[in-house]
């Protein structure tokens, strides 16, 4: 498996042993049952995870209340060598309402043989999200409210994406 | 002070943050950024040199001036975040994937 960062996005991949269609099948159908269990927004326990498999549909967990928390929009479904989805997710880890404030990520499925497939995700345009959000995050800590220049400062940067 | 302290300080000046909305826009030189402020090309200056300090702008020379464009490294703690959700969630999905197959 290997890592890489740059300034505005994080590439990871990943060669698994299996057919690319297997690969892909997997990934999509059983995404909720590899997504790390503490990558949870609603208040309470996953009951499951449902990625919906067209342009247009949603990656959505449901909570065992009944509630949803929609975090990724799919904007590009092609069985199977490629998918592209938002991350609704604010630096604060909380649902980003303003689809310009989100990024991307893009899976590519890339077959090195018949049983062989890697697995390559590029998450990217993290500048959506804000610039030094998370450093100033932590210099406010629990204070009520932002100021109202932070608030500005974050649209500004949030547009330039 | 902590760095997001530091940012917080540093905004606080509303010259200051006239200037970074200007390089958050788009990449400025210092005479640029002169011109669309009431202000003089050595104020500028200053106000630049503490937003990089901050690590909220960064500087890139281009022929005998600089060029300020906002500083990625703002966004490492996001990126080590995503490292660590991206990591987990590939090793598990290669576990998943290799599992051997009932036959139907």
């Amino acid at each position: 498996m290997s890592t890489q960062a740059t300034g505005t996005s994080v590439t990871h991949s990943v060669v698994v042993e299996a057919p690319i269609e297997r690969a892909f099948k997997v990934f999509t159908e059983q995404f909720g049952g590899f997504k790390p269990r503490e990558h949870n927004l609603l208040a309470v326990p996953i009951a499951e995870t449902v990625f919906e498999p067209r342009v247009g549909g949603h990656i959505y967990d449901r909570g065992t209340d009944g509630s949803e928390c929609r975090w990724a929009r799919v904007l590009a479904y092609e069985p199977p060598n490629r998918l592209l989805l938002s991350w609704d997710i604010s630096a604060q880890w909380r649902i980003e309402p303003d689809p310009a404030k989100t990024s991307e990520w893009e899976v590519r499925f890339i077959a090195e043989s018949a049983q062989r497939t890697r697995v390559e995700i590029e998450h990217r345009k993290l500048e959506r999200h804000g610039q030094g959000w998370e450093g100033v995050r932590d210099g406010v800590g629990s204070e009520r409210g932002w100021p109202l220049y932070l608030q500005r400062y974050a649209d500004l940067i949030a547009r330039q994406g | 002070m902590t760095n997001g302290n530091v940012q917080l300080a540093v905004l606080a000046d509303p010259t200051r943050r006239a200037v970074l909305e200007l390089v958050a826009e788009r990449p400025r030189s210092v005479a640029e950024i002169t011109r669309a402020l009431p202000v003089t090309q050595s104020a500028v200056s200053q106000h630049l040199k503490v937003l990089r300090e901050a690590q909220l702008v960064r500087a890139k020379p281009k022929g005998a001036s600089n060029i300020y464009h906002i500083d990625p490294e703002g966004l490492a703690a996001l990126r080590a975040e995503l490292d660590r959700f991206w990591s987990k969630t590939l090793a598990a999905y290669k576990a998943v994937v290799e599992q051997p197959q009932e036959e139907p």
